[in-house]
């Protein structure tokens, strides 16, 4: 789960993890607001979506005076913001978080996450601070720090001084960043995060160690242990289809293409997206119904499918191990009937039962495409495009 | 032969009161597995036969703890249907209490709690299976965990995968085609697992008995990376490969906790070009995992593969003599 980056600096400070003081704002009003109660001469005006690369797409400024918040405040407040990880479409900016300006000496990466080679959390710090990690990752990796902590043993003191050396920080800086990646750490720990990001760490001209931006995920797996962490979700960074397909235990993300999908299973699933794309076809989403596969799931799977205009056709592939074929096949027939089909599906069948329900599918005067097995399955997608 | 599991394993099912619990056992004591006892925490000391829908064969004796299961049943592999909150506590005390080989089936375990049974295990040498997998079956012998028995069949292919049903797919390609498993493993789908791709083509390399790997990925980590470069250097049999989600978009995960592209790595593409560097048979479809290896084992026999596959056995001294899991099992 993703939160925003005023949510998770308010967590960070919850766990004594120093950040620059900031106040959300949902309106001009309360941004201006904000500024005044926050007090200084230099505010920053920061755009709240879920996706990185704000500042590159306008969405971070700098204000001087209140009047300039106000200005700013209303520019961003509502626009498109546009990133690299937005897609082409944007996001509507519907939140603010207005924050005191501060004397940035130098900027600096730190990251936590899980590493999966090892099974273990790593601590990455990098001197190459406010730029993609990534790149750095790729370009000049001996540029990140890392270290990995023992799960028994717990991140360790020499472990943080060890990177703040790395950083060449001396001083106050050094003790201020030992402190500063211990209470992070703790804060990663403690609240079951998968992530906790801060691009840029930024070390100020008083030698403070500040959390400038915060990108922190929490593992979806562990929020039954944190209920409080529920109210921060915000639906609006969501696609109302994937949010829809939730509700009916329906694991569906949508993609660009026009073939659907319906499958059980998520390695089959990706598999069969992959079928479609070598069949000439694009995916137009992940749907995996599960283990289930009733008439209820496969009716609410087609319903999901269909609202997508861009669909042009609908293969349903399903493994019947411990369901049963013919079941499944009574279930495709039952939701056809429901929901009106107006593109070609194609339904392949495998496993338990699997003759007995191609007998089901071809008798029900429906006009399915019905395939034995999965190569089968790709060429009638093929035809079903084509057509 | 097989690998980790055989007609000798003697199974502990952990939460086998539970809906699912009891109709997986059900299941697997129809496959022919020797289930011996079952743990359920405060259900000690009765038999339990299975409910009025997935009735039992036979009757399992109930445990409250694995410990006893181990000491009264003389369990030496368990399974775990325990809810996720529970689950790690489970394994660890299922490792704790001596078992040697852990399927978990669990599914949605929070990783900082399977990162501290994951050290566990490890320093115990104890073999984790999963979570969040199908589980392992030697064909004919022995079925643990989720998957449809009848699909499988006996025989010298090696199976490990990411995935649940893109392996059932796999073994069914493979079964209709007169090639049979000697195991197949589930080796689940979350971004920590007991038995990774490398220790499990390891076991297949060793296993005299196997004359071919399958080996399906998914994107996402690097796993599949690192066994390439594994099989590059150690492993002389033939290994088909398969990579899940080639047509995924970055950022998102697709279904499984540990199948996202994350900064640009982990890709199919990336891992594909890896696995064929090493050697590796890569379908770029999924239908033709079974084709593939028929193909190939018959290019390397000169023969139908069936006929090969006879010629090719080695000498069965050896058998079982480097089944690490059977050497700790005579240790103990």
């Amino acid at each position: 789960m993703k939160v925003h980056e005023y949510q998770g600096k308010e967590i960070l400070r919850k766990f004594n993890v120093p950040t620059p003081r900031g106040k959300v704002a949902f309106s001009v009003d309360e941004a201006v607001s904000a500024a005044q109660e926050l007090g200084g001469n230099v505010w920053v005006v920061k755009a709240q979506i879920h996706a990185g690369g704000r500042g590159k797409g306008g969405g971070v400024k700098v204000a001087r005076n209140i009047e300039e918040v106000r200005t700013l405040a209303s520019q961003i407040l509502g626009m498109t913001l546009i990133t690299h990880q937005t897609g082409p479409e944007g996001k509507v900016v519907k939140r603010l978080l207005i924050e005191e300006g501060v004397n940035i000496a130098r900027e600096l990466y730190v990251g936590i996450t899980l590493d999966r080679s090892s099974s273990r959390n790593v601590l990455m710090a990098s001197t190459e601070g406010g730029v993609e990690i990534e790149k750095v990752a790729e370009q000049t990796p001996e540029k990140i720090l890392k270290e990995f902590v023992d799960r028994a043993v717990g991140f360790q003191g020499f472990q943080a001084r060890k990177l703040a050396f790395g950083l060449g920080l001396t001083g106050d800086a050094h003790k201020n960043c030992v402190k500063f990646l211990s209470a992070l750490y703790k804060a990663y720990v403690s609240m079951d995060c998968s992530l906790a990001e801060i691009n840029p760490l930024v070390i100020t001209v008083e030698g403070k160690v500040l959390a400038l931006d915060a990108k922190i995920n929490f593992d979806d797996n562990a929020l039954f242990r944190h209920p409080e962490l529920a109210e921060l979700r915000d639906l609006d960074e969501e696609d109302p289809l994937e949010v829809e397909a939730s509700k009916s235990n329906l694991n569906y993300i949508k993609l660009d293409g026009n073939v659907g999908c319906m499958v059980n299973g998520a390695g089959l699933a990706m598999a069969s997206m992959d079928i479609i794309k070598l069949a000439g076809g694009e995916p137009a989403n992940f749907l995996d119904v599960g283990g289930g596969a009733s008439a209820t799931t496969v009716e609410a799977g087609f319903k999901i499918i269909l609202s997508d205009p861009h669909v042009k056709a609908i293969l349903i592939n399903i493994f019947g191990g411990i369901v049963r074929c013919d079941r499944v096949a009574t279930g495709v027939v039952q939701a056809a009937e429901k929901v009106h089909v107006d593109v070609p599906v194609v339904v392949r069948l495998a496993g338990t039962n699997a003759e007995l329900a191609q007998e089901i599918l071809k008798k029900s005067g429906m006009n399915f495409l019905v395939a034995g097995s999965l190569k089968e399955a790709a060429e009638k997608v093929t035809q079903a495009i084509a057509a | 032969m097989s690998i980790l599991v055989n007609h000798k394993t003697r199974l502990v099912v952990q939460g086998i009161t539970g809906g699912e619990g009891t109709f997986h056992t059900s299941q697997m004591i129809e496959y022919g597995t020797n289930v011996v006892a079952g743990v359920t925490p405060g259900k000690g000391g009765t038999v339990y036969k299975g409910n009025e829908k997935d009735p039992f064969q036979k009757g399992v004796p109930v445990f409250n703890t694995v410990a006893e299961a181990v000491a009264s049943a003389k369990a030496n592999t368990s399974v775990i249907f325990v809810p996720a909150a529970f689950a790690a506590d489970a394994i660890l005390e299922a490792a704790q209490a001596g078992i040697r080989v852990i399927v978990c089936i669990t599914e949605g375990i929070p990783a900082s709690d399977m990162a501290r049974a994951f050290e566990f295990v490890k320093k115990n040498d104890v073999v984790l299976i999963g979570p969040n997998c199908p589980g392992i079956i030697t064909p004919g012998e022995c079925k643990i965990g989720i998957m449809p028995g009848f699909i499988h069949k006996k025989g010298r292919i090696g199976v490990v995968s990411r995935s649940g049903t893109l392996t059932y797919e796999a073994v069914w390609q493979l079964t209709e085609r007169g090639l049979g498993q000697s195991t197949c493993i589930g080796i689940g789908g979350d971004p920590i697992i007991g038995t990774q791709f490398i220790d499990a083509i390891q076991l297949f390399n060793e296993d005299n008995d196997t004359n071919g790997i399958v080996m399906i990925g998914e994107i996402g980590g690097t796993a599949e990376e690192e066994a390439a470069n594994y099989i590059r250097k150690n492993v002389k049999k033939p290994v088909v490969g398969f990579i899940a989600g080639r047509t995924a978009p970055p950022g998102r995960r697709m279904g499984h906790a540990g199948a996202i592209i994350a900064g640009g790595k982990g890709t199919a593409v990336e891992k594909m070009a890896a696995m064929r560097k090493a050697g590796i048979h890569v379908v770029d479809s999924p239908a033709l995992i079974g084709e593939m290896m028929e193909r190939v084992l018959r290019r390397r026999n000169g023969t139908p593969s069936r006929n090969a596959v006879k010629k090719r056995t080695s000498p069965r001294k050896k058998v079982g003599g480097r089944n690490p899991v059977k050497k700790k099992a005579k240790r103990k």
